[in-house]
């Protein structure tokens, strides 16, 4: 198990070190703009927030910041490596992050394939270990493999990170049986990152025992993102209350809940 | 280190500045290059020659000829 199950009221995670109330990291990215990006990650009750570290556009340095809207002094950045597909790239990304913002907290998301944007599980290790070696703090972006979330766990890894499905597919939990038994075995948080779709995949992730869920397209890609951004709220709420309230075993067959007695003759 | 600035100086240097060539002038700290480039105020990195420069060093860090220069910052992403 993961975390300790708590009292009500009290339920917290916590990564190297940081407690968060919220269960729910949003991403800042594919929004109309900057405002309602913030107004997405307001309502979703997030209080971490992944983001994206890209060159400054030169020909337009008055464009809107991120900054400006999403404050640092408000959420928690955890700086991405989205794009990278070598550990170098990573490690050198996160690098300018850390100066940048001066936070050692980082998701590491090495990919392989651009089309399924699958990640590529040796060179996340790897980079993983080089990190790990330089001192920050790594959630890791990985496939739903127990195996190999246990050898990032050994190597250091601060928060274990498997995807339900594709980064964007939006096609929900696609393993269960593996996400929960990453959830199991893991001494470290699992986070479900990326594939939830809408509010039933959230739920799930959590139902499963995962300690939070990370999600961008899902809120973004909404209609109407607010309002999908409070229903994602609610829904890692409710799975969670589900995993510790512990849920009824499941059953076969039909099993009335009324007395099956004394029925008026 | 000293500093030493010359405005009546018109010199210019060569140097690649995310991808771009540009003409910037000559003298400038990494500090003097970000307002240069009117970029004030928000979170930046930068990197000369593939080497961080540290944010605590940009007033120090003096931009030369043929310099490579990679200046981010954060942006929206998932």
């Amino acid at each position: 198990m993961s975390t300790a199950k708590s009292e009500r009221g009290t339920d917290t995670f916590t990564v190297a070190g940081r407690t968060f109330a919220s269960r729910l990291i949003v991403g800042t990215g594919k929004y109309k703009d900057y405002a309602e990006n913030a107004a997405a990650a307001e309502a979703a009750g997030a209080e971490m927030v992944t983001v994206a570290v890209r060159r400054v556009n030169l020909t337009n340095p008055d464009e809107p910041m991120l900054v400006d809207y999403v404050s640092p002094d408000r959420f928690v950045f955890l700086p991405n490596t989205a794009g990278c597909f070598t550990g170098e790239d990573a490690i050198r990304t996160l690098r300018l992050a850390r100066d940048a913002g001066g936070w050692s907290l980082v998701k590491l998301e090495v990919l392989s394939d651009p089309d399924t944007l699958y990640p590529d599980m040796i060179e996340t290790l790897r980079a993983l270990e080089l990190l790990v070696a330089d001192g920050f703090d790594v959630m890791v972006y990985c496939s739903d493999d127990p195996v190999m979330a246990r050898r990032l766990e050994d190597a250091g890894a601060a928060a274990i990170m498997p995807l339900g499905a594709p980064i964007g597919s939006g096609l929900g939990i696609q393993n269960q049986l593996n996400i929960r038994l990453i959830a199991e075995e893991a001494k470290v948080p699992v986070v479900v990152d990326a594939g939830v779709g809408t509010a039933s995949d959230a739920a799930i992730a959590m139902e499963l025992g995962c300690d939070a869920v990370l999600m961008n397209t899902a809120i973004a890609a909404a209609k109407d993102p607010i309002r999908m951004a409070v229903a994602m709220k609610l829904a890692v709420q409710a799975g969670r209350e589900a995993y510790l309230s512990g849920r009824m075993p499941k059953k076969l067959y039909g099993a009335a809940s009324s007395p099956d007695a004394d029925f008026t003759t | 280190m000293s500093k030493t600035k010359n405005p009546s100086m018109s010199k210019e240097i060569a140097i690649t500045i995310n991808g771009d060539e540009r003409n910037v002038p000559i003298g400038l700290s990494v500090e003097g290059l970000l307002a240069h480039l009117g970029l004030v105020g928000g979170k930046v990195a930068v990197e000369r020659n593939k080497e961080i420069a540290p944010r605590s060093q940009f007033s120090q860090t003096m931009i030369e000829q043929g310099d490579t220069i990679e200046i981010v910052r954060f942006v929206g992403g998932g």
